[in-house]
Formats: structure tokens, sequence, C-alpha cells
């Protein structure tokens, strides 16, 4: 039997009828087409699908779809104004903080609650914020560098 | 200045806008009209016979379209090494027999993943276990159960390499150790799993997208277990979630959903849960290493014997080629005068072994490295020293094996010594350990038996001077599409942003080997470099003849400007040119072509790298648990073509070595690995990662496109061993298997104290 479920979902508000067991993660990728969000593991241990619901850096594919209903959640693709990149993303390209890319947007997700959250984060608070995200390629070490860059002031929105 | 305009500067990946912004499309996300989503059945057991397969009450549940067996196969065995037949073991949907705990008997497309799963639970498998084996030790008894047919011992492959005359040489040593090591498994972890999206239409071609590191492999593999011709299979290879040696061999997914869609006429799409990438894709080999090593009382190494027997679990796939590297990077980067190394890969009842970053040579490094710092002890010789006195250097030929240009181990030696001065006089129970490697540019031998150049590129000059260069190299992470754009606009003198890349496509682009052994950069990077000057050739023509030049004057491009070199400020636009060419050409496009096969260049790679790694780590003597504090590496890979993918090639390889040396296991019950999911495969996460420098040395390597080499995998071989040598010096315990845990510091502390109260 499925179940209505409304969601905000980057300033789109979508209405729909899901089975009560979908996870977010699903919505997200097979209902929305919104494939920028991976799944890595499917028990949340690995961070690809992390998503920010209500300001909290949640991974959505240990969230049944119908937790979140009437949630507000953002994913990568609303990180970027049009054609206009975010901080993060700009100094992810600087940085060379990917490699093969399938863990970047759950990384940048769960980089922009932190740095929500606490705008001037420590070395240590930054490792402690993607400490749930596996990158398999970079070593961390270059994203730990994007995101100290942001919340120095390098990137400025909106340039 | 730099003498090059684009290679060595700091650019952006091409691929980065669209990965950042989620928008980049991976096999995963892909999504067909029509399309069926298939699952696996998979063996519970690690040797059986299968007596019987019954899908009938699978078949009869709504919403399943189709199930295969290794009926609906052509029955044909497979293996990456094409040339050996005997060496093709692997059927993928197992006929009559099961060897490992995952191996494919039964695949089912449905119309969602959940119907999929539910229908594997109806068919019946009736299977008849056998005895089985696990250790390569017992497998290699008599009397021990037999996993092939014919294969005595199940002694799947041997390799002996020699030179010199070891046993004389031993002889005259003034000092002799022998020791033995365990290397342990890995997985490579790709954050994509394999998958693949198979359409196969009513004309009878076959399209597959696919997240491989060789789209050219797949396509011929697949052919040939298919029985179509190569042409009628496409391979394409969309932005692919990493591969680290897991991902050129024809998989379980790839294989299955083009059965699949062949029997169906439909898009068929198979995704690998984590588990099954854990227990049913290929993983490192692991390995027993008994090594002797003799020297002169001043240092001087003399001769080497190695010893090695891998685990080769169920079947051969690319375990026969790190067999051979372990063997030969035994020997590295040391002169040995007499070396003499004898490999056995052993079939067991476990998931297969194969390539996986470093191809064979962490497990050298380890074992090589770990027993030079306790040789250069007993002989109270420094450890910087005693690789100065042996290593490497350029113009040096590996006797009857490969030939070494390029070499800046001694500078690396150098550097490494004055960052451990700098770092001065460490707090207790902290050590700093080192490793020496090198690696190879890419392969030279062709157990693939291609026909074809190992790399080719074909440059398209278009009316607006925008290049578009066709390459069958695979960009799976490591930044291949990026340094081949570089190494693209840089010989024909325009811009990166003038470049579009197609790559890994089978369709459009020419054969190429694939992202493997680190051969892009060098064997592909050659290819792009000589289709670009063919392009740039057929522009000068037009050039000269319009700017009229003295034909003793030499013409270039920089920047867009076509000019004569010693007058630079006398030329012409390169946009002009390219129209006025294609003009005069009867609108003839200009294609350039270029590829490159190895040749003369001895038994392993056309060009090596070198460096040393120094790993410090702080012990914590109560419970034997350790930090990696720090991990500075002096490397060098000839010419640099973007910094950034070196700096990232080199701190990811710590963040996997590292895991290597540090954490990542696979252990094994019955042939049942026991932590297939990440929340317990332990790996190294952002808060264990240690601080990393690079110390970049300057070479140029002749036979390297613009002197590049290799800058991917041979970053993978010194972790473990600086960290086993870490730990020595910080508390004084050798651990001689991998990984090196808290426990078996916590032991082997507790050991060395007994052993201290009893000498007191």
């Amino acid at each position: 039997m499925k179940k209505e479920l409304k969601l905000t979902v980057n300033g789109q508000p979508y209405e729909l009828y899901v089975k009560p067991k979908t996870l977010l993660v699903q919505v997200l990728r097979d209902h929305l087409g919104l494939t920028g969000t991976k799944r890595g593991c499917n028990e949340s241990s690995c961070g690809a699908c992390t998503v920010i619901l209500n300001g909290m850096a949640v991974k959505s594919c240990s969230i049944l779809a119908l937790q979140a209903d009437g949630g507000k959640l953002m994913t990568v693709e609303g990180l970027a104004s049009g054609t206009e990149l975010h901080p993060l993303q700009r100094a992810f390209l600087d940085h060379g903080a990917f490699q093969c890319g399938f863990c970047t947007s759950g990384m940048l997700m769960a980089s922009t609650a932190l740095l929500n959250e606490n705008p001037k984060p420590t070395k240590e608070q930054i490792k402690e914020g993607i400490d749930g995200n596996i990158c398999r390629c970079t070593g961390y070490n270059s994203i730990i560098r994007a995101v100290t860059a942001v919340a120095k002031g390098e990137y400025k929105e909106g340039k | 200045m730099s003498k090059y305009s684009v290679i060595g500067q700091r650019v952006h990946r091409v691929d980065g806008p669209e990965k950042v912004t989620g928008n980049a499309k991976y096999t995963f996300d892909l999504v067909l009209p029509n399309m069926l989503y298939g699952k696996i059945l998979r063996s519970p057991h690690p040797h059986a016979k299968i007596l019987n397969i019954d899908t009938s009450q699978a078949e009869k549940l709504i919403g399943v379209k189709g199930v295969v067996t290794g009926k609906d196969t052509l029955g044909k065995k497979q293996g990456i090494w094409r040339r050996f037949s005997e060496l093709c073991d692997e059927e993928i949907l197992c006929r009559e027999k099961v060897r490992y705990i995952g191996d494919p008997v039964a695949a089912v497309a449905a119309i969602d993943e959940d119907t999929a799963e539910e229908a594997l639970d109806l068919i019946e498998v009736e299977y008849e276990p056998l005895p089985a084996v696990f250790d390569p030790m017992e497998a290699l008894k008599e009397g021990a159960p037999q996993i092939h047919e014919g294969v005595e011992l199940n002694i799947n492959v041997t390799r002996h390499i020699e030179w010199g005359d070891v046993d004389e040489a031993f002889k005259k040593c003034d000092y002799i150790r022998e020791d033995q090591f365990r290397c342990s498994s890995q997985a490579h972890m790709c954050m994509e799993t394999h998958d693949a999206v198979a359409s196969f239409d009513y004309s009878g071609k076959l399209t597959v997208w696919t997240s491989t590191q060789s789209a050219y492999y797949i396509q011929a593999l697949l052919a040939g277990m298919l029985g179509l011709r190569e042409g009628d299979v496409r391979v394409i290879k969309p932005p692919t979630g990493g591969g680290f040696g897991s991902k050129f061999e024809l998989d379980s997914a790839q294989f299955c959903a083009c059965v699949l869609s062949m029997k169906l006429c439909k898009p068929v799409k198979i995704v690998l849960t984590r588990e099954e990438e854990f227990t049913a894709t290929k993983r490192r080999t692991p390995m027993y290493y008994y090594l002797k090593l003799g020297a002169k009382k001043d240092g001087t190494l003399l001769a080497k014997e190695a010893r090695v027997i891998t685990e080769g679990g169920a079947y051969t796939g690319m375990g026969a080629t790190a067999l051979y590297l372990t063997g030969f990077f035994s020997s590295f980067p040391y002169k040995y005068p007499n070396y003499r190394y004898d490999g056995y890969r052993v079939y067991t009842n476990t998931a297969p072994t194969s390539a996986m970053r470093g191809f064979g040579a962490p497990q050298s490094v380890f074992t090589g490295e770990s027993q030079l710092d306790m040789l250069a002890e007993d002989l109270g010789i420094d450890q910087i020293e005693i690789r100065r006195k042996n290593g490497m250097t350029p113009n040096y030929e590996v006797p009857g094996q490969a030939y070494i240009q390029s070499c800046g181990l001694h500078q690396c030696l150098d550097e490494i010594e004055k960052h451990i001065k700098k770092r001065g006089k460490l707090p207790p129970n902290r050590g700093i350990g080192i490793a020496a490697y090198g690696f190879m540019s890419g392969g030279i031998f062709n157990w693939f038996d291609t026909p074809y150049a190992f790399s080719a590129a074909i440059v398209r000059i278009n009316i607006d001077g925008k290049v578009d260069l066709f390459t069958g190299a695979c960009e799976i992470g490591q930044g291949s599409d990026t340094t081949l754009s570089m190494i693209c606009a840089e010989e024909l003198g325009i811009r990166l942003e003038d470049i579009r890349i197609h790559a890994g496509d089978t369709g459009i682009c020419p054969p190429d080997l694939g992202a493997w052994g680190s051969r892009e950069t060098l064997m592909n990077g050659n290819a792009v470099k000589m289709a670009a000057a063919d392009a740039k050739r057929q522009l000068m023509e037009f050039a000269a003849a319009k700017m009229g030049v003295n034909i003793t004057y030499d013409l270039d491009i920089k920047d867009r400007w076509i000019h004569i070199v010693n007058r630079p400020e006398r030329g012409v636009s390169y946009f002009d040119i390219v129209k006025e060419a294609i003009r005069g050409r009867d609108g003839e496009v200009i294609i350039g072509r270029g590829h490159y096969t190895p040749h003369r260049k001895g038994m392993i790679s056309p060009a090596y790298s070198f460096g040393l790694q120094a790993a410090e780590v702080e012990v914590d003597p109560e419970t034997g648990r350790y930090k990696l504090i720090n991990v500075t590496t002096a490397h060098e890979s000839g010419t640099v073509i973007n910094p950034l993918g070196i700096e990232g090639q080199l701190e990811g390889a710590i963040m996997m070595a590292g895991g290597y040396g540090f954490c990542e296991d696979q252990p094994m019950d019955e042939g049942k690995i026991l932590n297939p999911s990440i929340a317990d495969y332990k790996l190294i996460r952002s808060l264990d990662m240690p601080e990393t420098e690079i110390l970049e040395i300057d070479t140029y390597e002749p036979e390297g496109p613009f002197g590049a080499k290799e800058a991917g995998e041979g970053l993978t071989n010194p972790t473990a061993g600086a960290i086993g040598n870490a730990v020595y010096k910080a508390v004084g315990v050798r651990i001689t298997d991998l990984p090196i845990t808290p426990e078996k510091i916590f032991r082997a502390l507790k050991e060395k104290e007994k052993q201290g109260k009893k000498s007191k």
C-alpha cells in the first residue's frame, strides 16, 4: 500500500506516493532522477548517499523516505546556483579533492553540513565531519585542504 | 620559465565540473527504456558439483522475465591470459562445478531488483559438496582436493627468474639472512561496485555500458564468450567509480547482464551489492614469502633468492601476472648481481586473487625492505647508506630483464635523509621507517595476445580549431582524461580548453589495453603525442606555404600562434590556418593518427619510476595500538604532467597502501570471507590519515611523452614496508605478517618482555 510523501528537495516541492519500505535514497535517485546522490554500501557505512535533511547531514540509504515526510532536503544538485558553482565545489576543483568522483557528492554534502553548523572548523573538526565518508582515491587530505580553504573565506559565494 | 605551456600546470580535471555537481552519469546511474534489473545466484559452497538447477519456480514469479544458467551460454571458459588456453579457466556461469563461495550459478532478470532478488530464492540448485582446500600450503600436498581437472597439486602457474650464479655468490657472502613473511589479502573497495547495463538489439548488436578499466578487453572477451564478432560488441565506459586493478577482467555483472539481454532482447542492468563486491570479485593476492639475502661486511648485496607461494583462489585471472611481477620487483630497486626467484601460484577454494594497485610489488617491497633493514642492522650499517650503496642508477641493466634509463633513486635517498634529520630526536615510542621502491610504466607482456598496438589515438581538428581526441584509454579516477588532453594540447601548441576527449568507447576509439600497470601516461601518452604531431605536421605544411618561409626555418605552434621558431613575432593564428587548411583539402578535416607499442625495451616495461618513503608512527606499548603520524615520500616520475594529479595519486596511495600495512584484511573461515561489509572491513578513514608530504625529484624519461613516466601504482608499493620498519624503530618488534595490527605488536612486545626476563 503506497503512502503519500511530501518533500521539498533543493527548494522544489514534490508530492508522491511510495511504498512504506522505500528508502530516501531510492526516492531521490529512482523517483526524482537526482542521481548525484550515490549508494556505495546500503548500510550507512560509506557516506556516498549523504544528503542534508532539515539542516543535518544524513545517510539517505538508512532512512525510510516516509521518515523524511514534510522535510526539507538538499542534495548535491542543489549546491550550484545555475552555472555558478558553490564555494566548496570550486575549492574541490582547485585542490583536486576528488578523483573517481563517486564519493564526491556525499563528501560535499557532509562538508556543507559541517560548515553550516561550524563555519570555522579546526582541522580535527573537519576530519571528524567527514569521518563517516569513505574516499578510496584521494586519501582525504586534499578534501580537508579544500574545506579549510572555504572556511578561511578564500572562496566567496557567487564569484 | 618552463619550456612547456600546458604541461606542468596545476589544472582542474577535465571531468571535474561534471563530478563536483553530481552530474556525471556513471553506469550505476544509467536507466534505459524497457530496462530490466538482474541479480546473480551464487554458490554457498566452497567446492561442489552441480547436480541440477531447477529454475521453473523462479520463472513463474510475476515480474520475472528470464532466468539463465550455464546451459544458456556457449559453455566456454575465459581468462585474460588468452595466449595460454589452460589459463582460461573461468566459465563465470558454472555448469558442472563451483569452486568458491560466490561462484555464479544462475542469473535472473526482472522488472525491478526486489523481484529479481526474490526470484533467486526460488531457484533450486542441487549440489554435491566436495572436499575443499583453502590454504595454498595444504592445496600443494599430495591427496589434496583437486580444484581444476588435470591440474596436479593445484599448481596453476609457476614462474622462474634468474641471473648470475646465486649459489656461488652466497658462498662468497660474509653474512646471510633467511626470513619468512606472509602478505595478506586486500579488497579493492571501489566506491562504485562492479556494474553493467547490457543492451542486445534485434539487429544482433550488443552495447554494454560498464564500469571498467579496459573497454577493449571487455569487448574482446565478451565477443569470445558470446560468439559475437568484436565489431558487434560496443563497450562504453562512462565515468567509473574506481578500479584499482579489479575492473579489467570480464566480471559476473557484465557477463550475466549480456547473457540475459541476448536471451530477452531487452536492456539488463546488474549492479553488484557491496557484499558481492567483497566476496565474489577478485582481490589482492595473499603470498607466503621466503627470502634469502647475502651481503659483504660493508653492506654490498651479492645475492638474493626469493621463493613465493601465492594463494590463487579458484581461478587464474590476472594472478599469473602478479606472480611474475612480485618476483621481478623483489629485485628492486637494487643492483643484485645474482638473483633467483621461484614463484608458485596455487589454486584454492577461495575467492580468486588477482591484480591490485601495485600488482605484486607491495608484497615484494614489504618483505624485501623489512629484510634489508634487518640485515643492515645486523651489519651495523645505516639504513639509508645500505640503500645508497646498492640502489639502482640511471642507464642500469637488470641482467637479461630490463633496461632502466631515468632513475632518481639516489636523489630520493638524499631528500629523505634530510627529512629524517629535520624531524630531529623523536619522543619515546616513535619511529621513522623507510622503504625504497620502483615500478613499471606499463607492461610489455602480451598475454592477452592482442593483435593491436598497445595504445592508439586519433586527433581530429575541426573547422573552429576545437580538437576531438579519441583514445581507448580509460579514465577511472586516476586522471588520464586530463593528462592525455594536456599532452595533446602541448604537442599541438594550443590550450587545454581546445581539446575535447572521447575515451573508453570501443565504438569510436581505437583499441587500447586500458588502465592497468600504470601504463596510460607513458603508452597512451606517446600515442596521443604522435597523433597530435601528425595533425600538427599537416597544419604546418599549410602554414609554411602561406607564410612563404625559407625552408631552413623551423615553424612551431605555441599558445595558438604558428610562428618561426627564431622569430616568434612572425606568425599566423592557429585558427586561421585550420580554416584555410581544411578549405585547401577540399573540406576534409585534419586527422592525426598515433600508436605505441614498446619495442626493444626488455621484458617488463619501457620505463620505471623510483622513490623512497618515510613513515613515522607512534606506538602505545601498553596496547600495541599505533598512529600513523607522517608519511613523506621522495618520488620521481619523470616530467610531471599535472602536479595536482600526482599529489592526488600519492596521497590516495598512502590511504590504500597504508591500509594494507595498517588494518585492511580479509579473514576467512572455510573459504568464507568473514568481513564482507564496510562496517567490518577496516580501512583508513579521515581520522586515521597521517600528514603527507611530497618531495618531487626532477627526472626526464627519454621513452616517455615529454619525459613523463608512471605515477600511479608505484606509490602503493612502499607504505606497508615503511610502516613495518617504523614500528620496529619505535618499539623494537618486527612484524613479518600483514597487516601490522595492534594485536600482533602487543603479542610481540609481550614475547620480547618474556625473552628479556629469561636472559636476565
